[in-house]
């Protein structure tokens, strides 16, 4: 655990240094230049609309960072053969991949919280905006700790597509891994249509091979209860600890298919 | 006990990607390196230099064959505790700093941050970086890179040290510096294996050498054992040596080689199988003087061109010896 605590840390700080969290100054911009020109615009809807657009940008934003650095993260370790003196050191291969994945999963959760913090304290200041009686229709209040719910979800997701570009940079150019974990991402969003695919084919042969798809691929749409937040929605615990549960699972098939094939793979 | 040892190994590639063929990167490796011995890995690009350094970092693995250092099979990480390696042409991460990338590595030997501190800064010193050590490492000039190779290399204070290549990149300065820390570490009783294909470096700091070619094994030994004995004639001055003798020496094959000193000194290459007395006694018949005489020693570069054009230049299988 030291150890992969330690190669951790160093992904961190190279991550930091990389100008990684010049993507929050852009996030917070964003979202201040948004809420102006939503208050210049529109009436009544303008929290609701700041809560969906920094949900929806706090997700986007993590999943540039979690696919653009998940996948150099072994990748360019192996190209530029700084990979050769570490792993001279006493060092396992598993600990190298898990500790970097424990490295760019803490980037992303320090930019999820500052993102967090900026989106909440937009929102704080328009709630200075409102009347009380403006304030007393919405459906929840303007810094609603509800909305957190689905920024945890957000979170999980981000980890399971770190583990997806890990995975696939463990044996594949950027470009391809790019591709693949986007592919992935864009197809678990869709997962729920694989599942109903035998209602609207005769084939059994492509109903099973659809249905055998939907348990495979990851089910991205799952973490996604930003609608249920902004509108205060019910939300149950146990559908929060289930998909959880569930994101944890799937990271660590990830984590230990990568794990074995990079302790197979040759460094040429 | 030997500090490396390998038996048989073996590195086989497949190339191309519609038809691929085997390719023999390294071919029944032995090789044995006693404890505190400086050893030459010598050979020309390609040879399997770098392959065999990277079979003992199991960088690569095996096709068949093992390798052992300090006792324990390659990849154990206890072993990996006591040994250190400087990749050839070795590249870091970018947005570290010099002394944050070695104390990186300290720590990755678990030692306490303020150790790490006191290793990292003794050790740039010694490699010769100054206030650079504060600079990013992409900033860094390829000659600083391998500088600061050679320091992460010694971070654990390593009892046996694998160098490829440690000379490149660095200029005459570097290398004499880098020489020196070979020796201390060869003083300090450390084992050195390194790679390189400069000879005088091999020739300067090395006790035995093995010379690589194809990825076999073409010789190995002592370089006393494998140059300094095997004269290959004597090399005569003399003075007052005139035309008509020389020719006649030349025609006799008493001597084979003249290069004119000038005022009728020449320095005149002898066979092996003239005996120096004889030559001696001929010249100075023909009213030469004698002003010295040594043994022409096959150099180390002599022998490995030998060795290098001697081995078998294929390297798909079924060429092994």
């Amino acid at each position: 655990m030291r150890v992969i605590g330690h190669v951790a840390v160093n992904v961190f700080k190279e991550s930091v240094r990389d100008k990684v969290l010049y993507s929050l100054v852009a996030f917070a911009a964003l979202l201040i230049g948004v809420a102006y020109l939503i208050g210049q615009l529109t009436a009544g809807q303008d929290v609701k609309i700041i809560k969906d657009l920094g949900l929806a940008a706090i997700a986007t934003f993590g999943l540039l960072i979690a696919v653009f650095i998940g996948i150099g993260l072994v990748w360019k370790e192996v190209d530029r053969r700084s990979i050769y003196s570490l792993l001279s050191k006493p060092i396992r291969r598993h600990e190298f991949i898990l500790g970097k994945y424990a490295g760019l999963s803490l980037t992303l959760i320090v930019n999820v919280a500052i993102m967090t913090l900026a989106f909440y304290a937009v929102l704080a200041y328009m709630n200075t905006q409102f009347s009380e009686a403006s304030r007393s229709v919405w459906p929840a209040p303007a810094t609603d700790p509800g909305m957190l719910r689905a920024i945890g979800l957000i979170v999980v997701e981000l980890l399971l597509v770190t583990a997806i570009a890990l995975f696939f940079s463990t044996f594949s150019s950027p470009l391809l891994s790019a591709g693949l974990t986007f592919g992935l991402w864009v197809i678990g969003h869709f997962n729920a249509d694989l599942r109903n695919f035998e209602a609207v084919v005769e084939s059994k042969t492509a109903a099973y091979l659809a249905r055998g798809l939907y348990y495979v691929l990851p089910n991205f749409a799952a973490f996604d209860i930003k609608t249920q937040v902004v509108n205060a929605l019910p939300v149950a615990p146990s559908y929060l600890a289930a998909t959880t549960a569930y994101g944890l699972v799937y990271i660590s098939f990830l984590l230990v298919g990568a794990v074995v094939i990079f302790s197979r793979r040759d460094f040429k | 006990m030997a500090a490396i040892r390998t038996e048989a190994l073996t590195k086989h590639y497949r190339v191309g990607f519609w038809r691929p063929r085997p390719y023999v990167a390294l071919e029944g490796l032995t090789l044995s390196v006693s404890e505190g011995e400086v050893f030459g890995c010598l050979g020309p690009n390609g040879a399997g230099k770098t392959t065999t350094l990277k079979l003992l970092m199991q960088l690569i693995y095996p096709t068949s064959g093992s390798a052992e250092i300090l006792g324990q099979p390659v990849g154990d990480v206890r072993m990996k505790r006591r040994i250190g390696y400087l990749p050839e042409n070795p590249y870091f991460y970018d947005y570290l700093t010099a002394e944050e990338l070695l104390q990186y590595f300290a720590g990755l030997f678990g030692y306490a941050p303020a150790e790490r501190r006191r290793r990292a800064a003794a050790l740039l010193d010694q490699v010769g970086i100054g206030a650079e050590r504060r600079m990013q490492l992409r900033t860094f000039s390829k000659g600083m890179l391998q500088r600061v190779g050679i320091a992460q290399a010694l971070i654990n204070d390593p009892e046996v040290v694998f160098f490829d290549e440690p000379m490149s990149g660095l200029d005459p300065l570097g290398r004499r510096e880098i020489r020196q820390v070979i020796l201390q570490l060869r003083e300090r009783g450390c084992t050195v294996f390194f790679s390189s294909h400069v000879l005088s470096d091999a020739e300067a700091l090395c006790s035995r050498v093995a010379i690589l070619a194809s990825g076999r094994l073409a010789g190995v030994g002592r370089l006393t054992d494998l140059v300094a004995f095997q004269a290959r004639g004597w090399e005569l001055v003399v003075g007052g040596l005139d035309d008509a003798a020389l020719a006649h020496a030349k025609m006799t094959q008493l001597v084979v080689r003249d290069t004119p000193l000038g005022d009728r000194r020449y320095a005149l290459e002898v066979p092996l199988s003239v005996s120096p007395e004889r030559a001696i006694a001929e010249l100075t018949g023909r009213g030469a003087s004698l002003v010295s005489i040594n043994p022409l020693r096959e150099t180390l570069e002599d022998y490995f061109v030998r060795q290098v054009a001697a081995a078998p230049h294929e390297r798909g299988l079924g060429t092994g010896t």
